[in-house]
């Protein structure tokens, strides 16, 4: 009892902590002036260097969906229905929630490491010493950096995964092209885009603020950097699934009436 | 300059500090000594506030530090420069972007100034020309050197030491200890020195103040801290094992 009790208490701190730094980020984001060059080379190594990993997630992901789609619809004659399923599904959901987890593997737990290792070498604590605020120098650029990176990210998946499955549903499968495509086009909403590249927005969001946090606040020794990082990653991921049933749910509801 | 009023401490249930008092006049050098563990660097970082205390003031020329809030501390924080134990310096940076770190983020000076200031004080602690190492090629007494030049570039009015010969040889010591001298003479500051060094305590501090139980259990000139007939601090001093540790060991 005394265990879920510590426990609770912790995970409810924490919520805390992180509350307050999204807070003073805000604050920050509105009163300090924005060092570009922090800020080009963190979406330099947000963007340019996830490329890869989000390239061959969204591919083979477009694949997988492509085939698995057409054994099933094979059986009811809809063959040609195969890519708008691939292109709704990349779109909304799988887009960003696979870029967002791949991301937050990659860069989370790069962040976290990052800010954990300056923490327990005192390099934190110098920053302040010389008249700079962690949140203005660390945290700041980082999130500016998801925030402008994760959608690029997202719609380069979703483009590559809707062209994977086509690959595969053309040559592989041998369906018409022509219908293929004019079925995906036709099923494909723009709102599915819309819904697909505003949680990529907010799953950036979600990967800076908790793998700052994570790193800014880690305990000590390389111990604790080594939970941060890995506590980066597991509640990114975990934050980035649970908060995106809730935006299919609210996004669909207003992206629909609209 | 420095006043600090009934500092008390704790981290979870154990307390570090309690009932910590003192003042520290405008250009005086002071050390604290203790032993390992006592709270010397709990007590310096709370100087510059990068530690909160549980109660009690501390008060930078009269305007008391603790209830700021981060961004209030950024004004009062350039009064002062601190060097790390363990330096502390960015290794994702050059020597010369550490050292020049604070006026690139404020850009108010152009980038020639910038290096001329950056070239004069790595002159001052005797490491010309490294501008463009990394971190990571330094030895130990050289990251202290060039985390000193990131303190003292800005001219701070007080400079805090954290442990400044721990890990280094005694003549890399020694040098820091003069360095440290050449700092106070020439740039007029307020030096505050923790340290369990008592050579280096001996050489810096205009007032040694010790920090046993909790509290300042002495203060002092060097000479009276030195020649003290108090057995807790003469044990300290002459460096001398309590008999009753070395029986349990």
């Amino acid at each position: 009892m005394a265990f879920w009790g510590r426990w609770i208490s912790e995970w409810i701190e924490g919520l805390g902590a992180l509350t307050l730094l999204a807070k003073e980020t805000l604050a920050s984001l509105f009163t300090f002036k924005v060092a570009w060059r922090d800020l080009l080379y963190q979406t330099y190594f947000v963007g340019v260097k996830s490329q890869s990993v989000v390239l061959i997630t969204g591919a083979f992901t477009g694949m997988v969906l492509g085939a698995q789609t057409y054994f099933q619809f094979h059986k009811v004659k809809m063959d040609t229905a195969t890519l708008a399923v691939v292109s709704v599904s990349m779109c909304s959901e799988l887009g960003p929630v696979l870029t967002g987890l791949m991301v937050a593997g990659r860069v989370g737990a790069a962040i976290a490491a990052e800010l954990g290792t300056m923490r327990v070498t005192e390099q934190i604590d110098a920053l302040r010493t010389l008249a700079t605020h962690p949140v203005d120098y660390l945290v700041v650029p980082r999130l500016l950096a998801l925030h402008a990176a994760l959608p690029l990210l997202t719609a380069e998946s979703i483009v590559v995964g809707i062209c994977a499955g086509y690959l595969v549903g053309v040559h592989l499968l041998g369906i018409d092209p022509t219908y293929l495509w004019v079925n995906m086009l036709k099923y494909t909403a723009d709102s599915d885009v819309a819904v697909g590249l505003i949680k990529a927005v907010i799953f950036g969001g979600i990967v800076a603020l908790i793998g700052c946090y994570k790193g800014m606040y880690c305990g000590e020794g390389a111990e604790g950097v080594g939970r941060a990082t890995t506590e980066a990653v597991v509640y990114s991921s975990i934050t980035i699934l649970i908060s995106n049933f809730f935006l299919t749910l609210v996004l669909g509801k207003i992206l629909h009436t609209l | 300059m420095i006043e600090v009023c009934d500092l008390e401490k704790s981290f979870g249930s154990h307390k570090i500090l309690e009932g910590v008092s003192f003042k520290i006049d405008k250009g005086e050098s002071v050390v604290i000594i203790g032993r390992s563990g006592g709270g010397k660097s709990v007590l310096l970082k709370h100087l510059i506030a990068l530690l909160k205390p549980d109660a009690g003031r501390v008060l930078i020329d009269g305007e008391d530090i603790v209830p700021m809030n981060e961004r209030q501390l950024l004004r009062v924080r350039r009064k002062f420069g601190m060097l790390f134990q363990g330096a502390a310096l960015f290794d994702s940076m050059t020597v010369a972007e550490n050292i020049g770190f604070a006026f690139r983020r404020d850009r108010t000076l152009p980038e020639d100034e910038i290096a001329r200031k950056v070239a004069h004080v790595l002159e001052l602690v005797d490491l010309p020309g490294i501008e463009a190492k990394n971190p990571s090629e330094l030895s130990g007494g050289m990251r202290k050197r060039v985390g000193l030049a990131r303190a003292i570039v800005y001219e701070p009015q007080i400079v805090l030491y954290d442990e400044p010969t721990t890990g280094l040889d005694p003549i890399a010591s020694d040098s820091i200890d003069h360095l440290i001298l050449r700092v106070r003479d020439r740039l007029d500051v307020t030096s505050v020195v923790v340290t369990h060094d008592m050579r280096s305590a001996r050489r810096l501090g205009q007032r040694i103040m010790m920090l046993h139980e909790k509290r300042i259990y002495a203060t002092g000139t060097a000479e009276e801290i030195f020649s003290s007939k108090d057995p807790i601090v003469k044990q300290f001093v002459e460096g001398t094992a309590d008999p009753t540790i070395a029986t349990e060991i």
